[in-house]
């Protein structure tokens, strides 16, 4: 059962990049475990290790600053090909909780709310606006209310376009609070419900056992 | 009643109930499952103390970690075998029928399905692969699932779903000699992106569609994901039937004509409404070659490696030079310059018989270059009976090609046949991503004459001066 998501505060990391496909969050020769843990080790492999093994220096999660983010911004159609779950899984085992971007793949979008890592579309400007934001400020701790459905920057800077956020966030352990612009996004209240509460899907499905047989039945004697 | 398209006709078959906010258990008629994306699932199953809801509605093989050689020796990738050996144990525990390596009927799942007579009209299939889009050239929903939804169908043989926006696409006229399905559907990505049909399901229709074998079909709804599609639909037609007719899951005698004749039924209405179009004119397609990192990024053969800096968009132009700096190519070089050290025949896009005989026609008489290494992996057990028995493994290993086994092999590169770091790959599959068939290895993406001819000369040419 995935943990339940409410809201979040945590340190963001830019990955600015554009079509990031699930080949990159984690290479196929790290499919062949039968666990759906300990993927985190892998997480975007070749971006983060050198052929040697060795971390790749450049590489934004490789920065010292960056070691304890938990929020990932980055570019359009983030998640596009392969379908393996083992991306949410070698992200959520990194550590992230959010993932922000411009827009998602399908597949991987819907990979993440089974797995308690909160996908949020913001629109491309604001998102343009975090990265660099998360790449020139420091802490950039951003805090996300999924039940508001805001996403919340720290103060600091006044931004024209984000309504300021009276009272701001409390950020845990002594992070700094988030009181700058918020920005609402949109999620669909079924997937909201489900990571909300950690509900399991399949439990949830079977409570209509009754329609599936019903259905069954229709189709075979059709 | 308002006019429909086959996509809604289909899904509402399948509806077993639906919410006041659209949210719909949708039944699964068929779940093709493998080795990679199912071990998660049954343990989950496990551990809740469910059951496989509809073992007979579901078929396993094993395709994507399995050696292309010599299959009477052991798997020397101990945590490969260790995934092979789980799939098994977990069929024959969950009463799953299993092709595996042995099996007759063993192949990519996205081969078998359709081989067998599995891939029906009007059906909803789903699999955990994203290329499970495939089998939509008959007129089945179907579309790739992550590893807890696979588990979700594995216990309620259904799948919680929203409808999606439908997308058609039409190509209409004729393709010249030497162009194929599989230019079609690089030329359509590169035009709407890899993005472009996110949060759709596609339609291909228009009078070149309707000409194409079910080979170049499935060639075509295979990549619809490449363009973010959930998943790409074909009507049903003649094709399409004498396709099935004798497959040993398609219906038999009386039973196949009332099939036959409900799947007539599929077909879109006039009339109906569709959320975004799109046409192309058949013959304005040139055989394609992608340059870059994703399958939108792809260019004429008679073309040349596009330069970045005129591109318009910001995003275009750094991805372009990210892109480029992988591929190492410069911007401006003629397509038919670029140097290969390999060519892979193979993948769920483009390995089956008519693919075979279209690489074959090009290569017959013919060396493969010195200076390329050439492997050719049959999509099943049945495509590599059957191109044996036409004596087209004589063909290509005549010409210097490996004859394989088959499996997804180098189209992901999870098994032992990968790139070199550094080489280039002229590859008929569907994912040019950076590392997807070997760290620094660098993809591009071709139809199976086009990688035949790139094989013989040791660079890429134009098909059709061949």
């Amino acid at each position: 059962m995935a943990e339940p998501f409410t809201t979040h505060t945590g340190l963001a990391v830019p990955l600015d990049r554009i079509n990031v496909d699930t080949d990159q969050i984690i290479p196929k020769q790290f499919l062949k475990r039968i666990e759906r843990t300990g993927f985190g080790q892998f997480l975007f492999y070749d971006w983060r290790f050198t052929g040697d093994g060795l971390p790749a220096r450049g590489f934004v999660l490789n920065e010292d600053r960056y070691r304890d983010a938990t929020i990932l911004v980055t570019g359009d159609n983030f998640g596009c090909g392969s379908s393996r779950e083992h991306a949410p899984w070698a992200l959520q085992d990194y550590g992230f909780r959010v993932i922000i971007a411009p827009s998602f793949a399908d597949i991987f979008y819907n990979n993440c709310f089974k797995n308690g890592l909160l996908p949020v579309v913001l629109p491309g400007d604001t998102v343009r606006r975090m990265l660099r934001n998360a790449a020139e400020q420091y802490p950039y701790s951003v805090s996300v209310d999924l039940e508001r459905q805001v996403v919340i920057e720290p103060g600091g800077p006044s931004d024209p376009s984000g309504a300021p956020e009276p009272g701001g966030a409390t950020g845990p352990n002594g992070s700094p609070e988030p009181g700058g612009p918020s920005h609402r996004f949109e999620v669909d209240p079924f997937l909201k419900h489900f990571i909300q509460e950690g509900l399991d899907e399949i439990g949830w499905t079977l409570q209509f056992e009754d329609d599936i047989a019903a259905y069954e039945r229709t189709r075979s004697t059709g | 009643m308002p006019p429909k398209t086959m996509y809604e006709k289909v899904w509402d078959q399948h509806v077993v109930k639906e919410m006041p906010d659209g949210l719909t258990v949708l039944y699964i008629d068929v779940h093709l499952i493998h080795e990679v994306t199912s071990p998660q699932a049954f343990e989950g199953l496990r551990t809740a103390g469910r059951k496989l809801r509809r073992p007979d509605l579901t078929y396993a093989t094993m395709d994507h970690n399995v050696p292309t050689t010599d299959r009477s020796l052991p798997m020397t990738d101990e945590i490969a075998r260790l995934q092979v050996d789980m799939l098994a144990r977990n069929c024959a525990e969950f009463g799953v029928p299993l092709y595996d390596l042995d099996s007759p009927r063993n192949g990519i799942v996205h081969v078998i399905g359709p081989e067998l007579g599995i891939t029906q009209p009007g059906r909803t299939m789903v699999c955990g692969d994203s290329h499970t889009s495939t089998h939509g050239a008959f007129g089945a929903l179907a579309f790739g699932i992550g590893t807890s939804e696979v588990e979700h169908v594995m216990a309620t043989q259904c799948l919680l779903q929203k409808r999606s926006r439908t997308f058609e696409i039409r190509v209409d006229g004729v393709l010249c000699e030497g162009v194929t399905a599989k230019d079609i559907i690089l030329n359509i990505i590169r035009r709407t992106g890899t993005a472009g049909g996110t949060g759709t399901v596609i339609e291909y229709a228009g009078s070149t569609i309707r000409g194409l074998s079910m080979d170049e079909r499935m060639t075509i709804c295979n990549m619809s994901i490449e363009l973010g599609a959930r998943a790409g639909l074909i009507a049903p037609d003649d094709t399409t039937f004498e396709y099935l007719a004798g497959r040993e899951f398609a219906p038999e005698g009386e039973a196949f004509d009332r099939a036959v004749a409900e799947w007539r039924t599929l077909a879109t209405d006039d009339g109906a409404e569709f959320d975004e179009r799109l046409a192309l004119k058949a013959d304005e397609i040139v055989p394609q070659v992608s340059w870059g990192t994703n399958p939108g990024m792809v260019t004429d053969v008679t073309g040349v490696v596009p330069d970045p800096a005129r591109m318009d968009s910001e995003n275009d132009r750094r991805a372009a030079e990210k892109a480029l700096s992988y591929m190492a190519l410069e911007p401006n070089t003629s397509i038919t310059e670029i140097e290969i050290d390999r060519v892979f025949i193979g993948s769920c896009t483009n390995s089956r018989l008519s693919d075979l005989r279209a690489a074959a026609d090009v290569i017959k008489g013919r060396r493969v270059s010195p200076r390329v290494t050439a492997l050719v992996v049959p999509g099943s057990h049945a495509v590599k009976r059957q191109a044996e028995a036409e004596g087209l493994d004589r063909v290509f290993l005549e010409a210097g090609f490996e004859w394989r086994e088959a499996g997804c092999s180098m189209c992901l590169g999870m098994n032992p046949d990968i790139l070199q770091p550094g080489e280039r790959c002229a590859s008929t599959s569907n994912r040019n991503f950076e590392g997807r068939q070997g760290r620094n290895g660098r993809t591009h993406l071709v139809s199976p004459a086009m990688a035949a001819a790139a094989a013989v000369a040791g660079h890429f040419v134009d098909v059709r001066d061949w």
